[in-house]
């Protein structure tokens, strides 16, 4: 059994000195597999000291453990993958983001509201506002609907707070410029402050991706129907059947980076055109 | 001033919305208790209300509008019964001599407090080091730098629930399992900020360390401790605010021992919103105390470090 603990811990040692080695060169290629190897490093140490030392899969389940309960329980992953991103936290985004982007141009004609709008909105943006899960599935009840909710209120604030600093964000000579084009207040919204709003607004887009799933999972340990992803793992850790709490939390690894991609990659074909985005 | 003024207009219009919004949430109930006691009521019959709209059914009884604000378990409590509830538990306790009974919200607030303050010190001393590291080793650099910041991506609040079964398991104390959560979520913003900010120094600074022969060491707590402040105290506000949140929803699957978190799992329960609303209050306040003791913080120390303002 000490095979394993020796074995993981050697091949942690190569492989670092391997990633040391490799670190000094310039190579394309190298900035993909450094990080690659390192992270294959990590759940080798850990399989290997899990067999190694025995560890009771109640308290840590190995990689393969997980990878086989994965892979066997992919349709019941599928079914709380649906019920919590695809209804839940999918629908409150784009409902709490719209709503955000809209309450931004809404204000927009007014300064003084704005001076108002941002410090309470950065402020309620820090706020524990997952706490309002509990009142919300009381209002919406033990549906998808609740977990929207919740996800409506949590984005909302921090889309607000970018979207009017992005609309603030063109300069005052290209403002001048639009007037002296006799640009009516709305032409001046749609060709010039909404485009110069854009890497703002994707900033505050890409922030709430990870509010809408985190929003989601926590309403879910309030009350949900027998399925979703906050549901599995609040009964299964009651069951101590950890390697089914791993695989739902792989399962959000991937969608919340896979979501997150997904705006990055929106941001780059839509504002192509931003210092940031040319590297 | 004129920024106080605009805040204020955009809170009364808040409260003022929070106000309206009581009259259709609680209306349903309102008739209920109204036809108990005997009043009139439109439509008379309690199947039929249950069908209408809320608004609908707020507009045919406009009488019963004054009856809304003060339910002993409305769907929406009106503002002042939060503020009630909260003072009631806060500083009614301490009057009373029983600033740490069990249904005090500053017993409570001090369990999350606690709870979140050592996972933040833990989390921040961590996340200076793991920074320094990373900027001194390419290897580190590369390595880890990137799952860090995928990482980010991932809603780490979820596995709260796993953390604290397995750390029950170890017989670990239940403030060390909220800590742990805690420790987690400030962790990641301090080292994203700290990176950035030991690299802050630019090439021009760099080269006089340099040419003054500094070790590394003396460059790194000569130059670039000092110049990462401004980034350090910037993620430390994230960080803080994070941190509470974790201790919040740690205490969901610890609810035993209290905490503002177990507050609010109560209230759900019990259908005690009035309850839920004024821990969410005190959650909100811990977080606003907590932001701006940093924000104090900061401010006298770049003063004193000559950073302009």
């Amino acid at each position: 059994m000490m095979a394993w603990v020796f074995g993981s811990l050697l091949f942690w040692a190569a492989a670092w000195a391997l990633n040391v080695r490799l670190s000094r060169l310039s190579a394309p290629w190298v900035r993909f597999f450094v990080p690659a190897l390192f992270g294959m490093t990590v759940i080798i140490v850990w399989e290997g000291m899990v067999r190694g030392f025995g560890v009771n899969p109640v308290l840590l389940p190995a990689p393969s453990a997980i990878a086989a309960t994965f892979v066997g329980e992919i349709p019941t992953l599928w079914g709380d993958l649906v019920q919590t991103f695809f209804k839940g936290a999918l629908s409150g985004y784009v409902i709490g983001c719209t709503a955000g982007v809209l309450t931004a141009i809404a204000v927009d004609r007014s300064p003084f509201l704005q001076r108002g709008l941002l410090p309470v909105g950065n402020f309620v943006a820090a706020l524990p506002i997952v706490g309002m899960a509990p009142i919300l599935v009381m209002w919406f009840g033990f549906g998808w609907q609740s977990k929207a909710a919740v996800v409506v209120v949590m984005v909302f604030f921090p889309m607000l707070v970018n979207a009017v600093e992005g609309l603030r964000a063109s300069e005052t000579m290209q403002r001048d410029l639009m007037h002296t084009y006799a640009a009516t207040p709305g032409q001046g919204l749609r060709k010039l402050r909404l485009p110069a709003a854009m890497p703002f607004i994707f900033n505050g887009l890409k922030i709430c991706t990870t509010l809408a799933l985190i929003g989601a999972i926590v309403a879910e340990f309030f009350g949900s129907p027998i399925k979703g992803m906050g549901f599995r793992i609040s009964t299964e850790v009651g069951r101590l059947a950890l390697d089914m709490v791993w695989a739902e939390i792989v399962v959000a690894a991937i969608v919340g980076s896979a979501f997150y991609g997904a705006v990055a990659l929106a941001e780059r074909v839509i504002t192509f055109w931003h210092p940031s985005q040319r590297g | 001033m004129k920024s106080v003024l605009a805040i204020l207009t955009v809170v009364v219009a808040l409260v003022g919305f929070w106000y309206a919004a009581c009259v259709p949430m609680n209306i349903h109930e309102a008739a209920m208790q109204a036809q108990r006691a005997g009043e009139e009521v439109t439509p008379a019959e309690a199947p039929e209300r249950r069908h209408m709209g809320r608004i609908s059914l707020a507009l045919k009884n406009t009488g019963l509008w004054s009856t809304v604000f003060s339910q002993e378990r409305p769907q929406l409590p009106a503002p002042h019964q939060v503020a009630q509830e909260f003072w009631k538990t806060t500083w009614g306790m301490i009057e009373r001599g029983r600033a740490f009974s069990k249904r005090s919200l500053i017993l409570h607030g001090w369990i999350t407090l606690s709870a979140t303050l050592l996972g933040f010190a833990f989390g921040t001393a961590l996340g200076i080091v793991l920074a320094v590291s990373i900027v001194h080793s390419r290897a580190m650099d590369m390595s880890v730098m990137p799952w860090i910041i995928a990482s980010q991506t991932v809603p780490i609040l979820a596995i709260a629930p796993m953390i604290v079964v397995v750390l029950a398991a170890l017989s670990v104390d239940d403030i060390v399992a909220k800590g742990v959560i805690s420790m987690y979520l400030s962790f990641f913003p301090v080292v994203v900020g700290m990176v950035k900010g030991l690299r802050s120094p630019d090439a021009m600074q760099m080269d006089q360390m340099k040419t003054w022969n500094a070790t590394r060491a003396e460059t790194l707590w000569k130059l670039r401790l000092p110049s990462s402040t401004p980034y350090l105290f910037a993620s430390l506000k994230v960080g803080v605010a994070a941190s509470l949140i974790g201790a919040v929803v740690a205490e969901l699957s610890l609810s035993s021992n209290g905490g503002l978190g177990a507050r609010l799992l109560a209230g759900s329960y019990y259908g005690q919103t009035v309850q839920i609303w004024s821990a969410l209050f005190a959650a909100a306040a811990l977080a606003a105390v907590l932001v701006w003791a940093i924000g104090v913080a900061q401010k006298v120390t770049l003063k004193r470090m000559g950073f302009a303002q």
